[in-house]
């Protein structure tokens, strides 16, 4: 946390085609600890809307609790946003999204909100294929009531006071896999150069995207011994394959078909490209996905736009939800009224 | 690019845009701190090593720092550097007993000074308190140069430089009012040790068009006039004046005018506003008095009639012009006469020196100006130093200044029978701001207030004489307010690489989105790389050493930096700090004290 606010100072800045610049994105103050790598997952959404030139108000926020689920105030003030129970923020996305399908839902989440408390959410969240850009921050520990290990922790890890982890770590990539995901990928809040096309992949998808974020606890695990650190990720991290979006109005430019790119197109429009970063890799194929996450060597952070999938029906379209939001929709309509309700019931008997 | 060298002092002193701009390079920041803190005493006294007259440069300074100061950047105005000074001034207590003072035995050394300008005066301030037996020789009445005799009293009252120059000659300086050097070489024969030359640059330059000898009861030589003026041989002008040229002289000439009974005073141009010589501010003071500036007329003959002025004619200038501004071709497309009782000359000074004899081993160079070295201002002769106008034509007072602290080094230096040219170091001393956590030991919020205006006398009361002072000086809301407009440039980010996890949150936080951690390459290149558009060339890139988890590098543009401070309050490593960097600029005293230090040593 800083001493003052953020100065408002944007003269300088790019304008996206709505006229705004980045600080038309932020937020509130944070409270969080100075170098946590939450706050650096913050400035990506923000980057990430000024980019794809969204109204600043067209989100929905929707957290759990904890460091990273305080995190939705600080991004899109104009937007609204739920900071839920513990581990239940599925839940509330879900209705949220039920009844206004017109609005980008963003879930902020923590590897203790989602691996633990709030697992079997998770898992039924994806299950549903619910529309929206899902994210962890996940940082091996409870973050928020001061650095237990938390069901991410590596095997070996060592905590701030000396306590080593035994058991095995829960992956939320590969749980994603299983559950049938359709948009899965790892990032780390020290590289935006990757988790801002990222984020804009997973806005511009129609689905769960889940993007699983390597977010050092600075406070609690950014030790010698942690696995979980600056250093250490640094130290691992292997980007596989670099996804971009690239709006309709683009061209997809030579830069992006060298070197075998795959370019996918995107149910919301525009097209997303995937470039091999030395492996031969096809995030299309869910095989490939798993056998590359389970081959990996050692500490390896393998990071990118892991598996998509843009053929599968969403929540909406499964249970057949009107497109409308229901707070727009005729009265008439959304009440039928006595008559039509005992036509209903007719039904029945 | 390399890793940046912040040991060099002028890599952190160039930060301090307005410190850096003002050549007697006066620490800003430090003193607007004190102002803010109440301590005007202090705040004077800072002021006062570096520029010698507060008072009066918080009046009528050029103010080459305000173009510079980075707040004009961040939005729109600068910090009112020049009227902070003043404040400074008018709200210090007593000063007598802080400023230096002759020792009791002199040096034995004897030094004349030709002119009681700026110039001159600046070097008895340095030399006296370090014994040297100092003689001003003024050709007019009164000591201060062109701040006495032109620049008008409504702009710089005379009790300011009364005081001001007092404090100088109470140091023992001798000073010859009604003295003109008709002679240098009748002067160096008397034995001085080292003759300082200040002389200004007092020929106002001449407009021979026809007519101009018929008019000559009518036509003033702007400079002259003014001094004129300012000494009382004239008090009264016709009704119309026009003057010709539009530089401050001009505009000093205009507003006198006003006071003296004209009542419609035309500033004629030749060219468009963009190309105005005079500072804004003044071009602005004299529009609010109601001078007309007109545009794009060039002179061309004086009109007369039964022998008396009774106009001029103009040819009226069209001209073109490229992107960049510059004009590319001019043309006549018309003719004027405008009548008028008066015309005022104000289109330029030069220098002379017709009582220089020319074998005296003093070079003058193919415009008959005198050869000055520019650091050391000596002459082609040793032991003859010239500075302010005289040396290198008109300028301002705070460049006289500066020629001043530096003749005063090299006099010293002369006198001690040293090299002139071997001088002190810049020096840098930088001490950490961090008082605690997120404190810190200056005000590091930024307030987006704007620039304060200010108030000047009513227009009806200000031309009934020629001395009441037109500005009125910042009132105590003004000064607390603009005095939080300065962003304390001199409070520095200071980068340890080897300490940095590149968490990014210092990128994060920055409001101006100045820092960017990047892989490593040449300047132009980096530039594109950056958070925000990099494209002030003007303003430096700081840049790191490899950072120890990736082999990038921090990059740093110093260009916006509001040195709030956020970045060092974000890292986790304190990897930033932001440290208060003070830049040791020597004056003569200080190569004195260094002698000594020496000489103690050995
Ligand atoms: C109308 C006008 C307005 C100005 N306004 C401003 C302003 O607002 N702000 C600003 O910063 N600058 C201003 N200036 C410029 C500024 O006044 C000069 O740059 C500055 O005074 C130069 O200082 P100096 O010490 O070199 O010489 P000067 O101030 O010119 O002093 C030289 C002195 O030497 C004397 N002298 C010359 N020859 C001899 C001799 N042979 N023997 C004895 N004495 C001699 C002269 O009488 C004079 O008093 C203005 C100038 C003019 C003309
Ligand atoms: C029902 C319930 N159980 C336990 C808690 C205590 N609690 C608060 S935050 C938290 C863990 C947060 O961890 P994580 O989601 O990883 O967030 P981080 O702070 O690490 O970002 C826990 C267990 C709670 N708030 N509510
Ligand atoms: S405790 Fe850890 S997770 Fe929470 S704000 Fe601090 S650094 Fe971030
Ligand atoms: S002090 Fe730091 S955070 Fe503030 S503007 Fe300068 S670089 Fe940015
Ligand atoms: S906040 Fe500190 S540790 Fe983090 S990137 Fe900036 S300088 Fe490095
Ligand atoms: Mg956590």
């Amino acid at each position: 946390m800083t001493s003052i606010v953020k100065p408002r100072i944007d003269k300088h800045l790019r304008r996206n085609q709505l006229g705004l610049t980045v600080r038309d994105y932020e937020g509130v103050m944070s409270t969080l600890c100075a170098g946590c790598g939450h706050d650096s997952v913050t400035a990506a959404f923000v980057q990430a809307f000024h980019e794809m030139n969204l109204e600043p108000h067209r989100a929905a926020k929707v957290s759990g609790i904890g460091c990273s689920s305080k995190t939705t105030a600080y991004f899109l003030g104009q937007s609204s946003g739920i900071n839920s129970v513990h581990g239940r923020m599925p839940s509330v996305a879900t209705g949220a999204a039920a009844v206004n399908p017109d609005l980008y839902y963003i879930g902020v989440s923590g590897d203790g909100d989602s691996l633990s408390i709030g697992i079997g959410q998770f898992a039924h969240a994806i299950r549903r294929n619910l529309n929206m850009l899902y994210c962890i921050e996940n940082n091996g520990v409870y973050g928020l009531t001061k650095g237990q290990f938390s069901a991410s922790a590596d095997i070996g890890t060592k905590a701030k006071y000396g306590e080593v982890n035994e058991q095995p770590p829960i992956d939320p990539v590969l749980l994603a896999l299983s559950l049938g995901a359709t948009f899965v990928a790892r990032g780390f809040s020290g590289d935006k150069k990757q988790l801002v096309p990222l984020m804009k992949a997973a806005l511009a998808h129609k689905g769960f995207a889940l993007i699983d974020i390597v977010s050092p606890c600075v406070t609690f695990n950014d030790h010698k011994g942690s696995t979980k650190s600056y250093a250490h990720t640094y130290e691992y991290y292997h980007p596989v394959i670099h996804a971009d979006f690239v709006p309709e109005e683009a061209e997809i430019t030579a830069e992006y078909q060298d070197g075998g790119a795959i370019t996918v197109p995107m149910h919301h429009g525009g097209n997303v490209t995937l470039r091999k970063l030395g492996r031969d890799y096809d995030p299309r194929d869910r095989d490939q996905a798993f056998h590359l996450l389970r081959t990996r060597e050692g500490s390896e952070v393998l990071t990118g736009l892991l598996y998509i999938d843009e053929t599968k029906p969403d929540m909406g379209d499964m249970n057949r939800l009107p497109d409308e939001p229901l707070n727009v929709m005729d009265y008439s309509k959304l009440c039928p009224g006595s008559a039509k309700l005992a036509e209903v019931m007719k039904g029945y008997s | 690019m390399k890793p940046t060298d912040t040991a060099d002092p002028d890599y952190f002193h160039k930060v301090v845009d307005c410190q850096w701009a003002c050549p007697a390079h006066t620490p800003v920041p430090d003193y607007i701190r004190l102002i803010a803190q109440g301590r005007f005493t202090d705040a004077y006294m800072v002021n006062r090593r570096s520029n010698v007259f507060p008072g009066i440069l918080g009046r009528v300074c050029d103010r080459p720092c305000e173009p510079a100061c980075r707040r004009g950047r961040v939005e729109d105005e600068p910090v009112a550097i020049c009227r902070l000074k003043r404040v400074a001034a008018d709200h210090k207590d007593e000063v007598a007993d802080k400023l230096p003072r002759a020792p009791i035995a002199q040096n034995g050394k004897k030094i004349a000074l030709i002119g009681a300008g700026p110039a001159s005066l600046t070097v008895a301030n340095d030399l006296a308190p370090l014994g040297y037996d100092c003689t001003v020789f003024e050709a007019l009445e009164k000591p201060g140069g062109l701040m006495i005799s032109n620049i008008p009293s409504f702009r710089l009252p005379e009790r300011v430089l009364d005081e001001e120059i007092g404090y100088i000659l109470d140091m023992g300086v001798k000073l010859k009012t009604g003295h003109r050097i008709d002679s240098l070489k009748a002067l160096l024969d008397e034995g001085y040790d080292a003759v300082f030359v200040g002389s200004g640059a007092p020929k106002g330059k001449e407009l021979n068009l026809p007519g101009r000898q018929e008019a000559d009861a009518n036509i003033h030589i702007g400079i002259s006039w003014l001094e004129s003026v300012a000494f009382d041989h004239v008090k009264s002008i016709g009704k119309r004046v026009l003057i010709i040229g539009v530089g401050n002289t001009a505009m000093d000439c205009c507003r006198t005018s006003l006071r003296l009974g004209a009542d419609e005073v035309k500033v004629m141009a030749r060219k468009p506003r963009e190309f105005f010589k005079a500072s804004p501010w003044e071009l602005e003071d004299a529009e609010e008095e109601n001078v007309e500036i007109v545009v794009n007329h060039s002179p061309k003959a004086f009109v007369i009639e039964d022998g008396k002025l009774v106009g001029m004619t103009f040819e009226i200038m069209e001209y073109d012009t490229d992107e960049r501004g510059r004009i590319t071709d001019t043309r006549v497309v018309g003719e004027k006469t405008i009548p008028c009782d008066d015309v005022i000359l104000a289109i330029g000074q030069e220098n002379a020196f017709p009582w220089i004899e020319r074998d005296l081993g003093i070079e003058f160079d193919k415009w008959d100006v005198p050869v000055v070295d520019e650091t050391t201002f000596e002459s082609t002769r040793k032991g003859v130093f010239f500075g302010g106008d005289s040396a290198f034509g008109p300028k301002n007072i705070i460049w006289a200044v500066e020629h001043g602290h530096q003749a005063a080094i090299s006099i010293d230096k002369h006198c001690q029978g040293l090299d002139v040219s071997e001088r002190l170091p810049r020096g840098l001393n930088l001490e950490t701001a961090k008082m605690g956590h997120n404190e810190w030991a200056y005000s590091n919020g930024y307030d987006p207030s704007q620039r304060r205006q200010m108030t000047h006398v009513e227009l009806a009361k200000r031309f009934k004489d020629l001395d009441t002072e037109v500005e009125l000086g910042f009132d105590p809301q003004q000064t607390a307010v603009e005095v939080e407009r300065c962003l304390n440039c001199d409070v520095q980010t200071v980068f340890t690489a080897s300490a940095c996890t590149e968490c990014d949150a210092c990128i994060d936080i920055c409001p101006v989105n100045c820092l960017t951690i990047t892989p490593n390459g040449e300047e132009a290149d980096l530039r594109q790389r950056l958070s925000a558009p990099a494209d002030n060339l003007d303003q430096d890139l700081f840049v790191s050493e490899d950072l120890p988890n990736t082999g990038r590098v921090m990059v740093k543009d110093e260009d916006l930096c509001l040195h709030c401070g956020l970045c060092a309050e974000r890292c986790p490593t304190a990897a930033w700090d932001m440290a208060l960097s003070e830049i040791f600029l020597p004056h003569a005293d200080d190569e004195a004290a260094e002698r000594a230090r020496r000489r103690a040593a050995e």
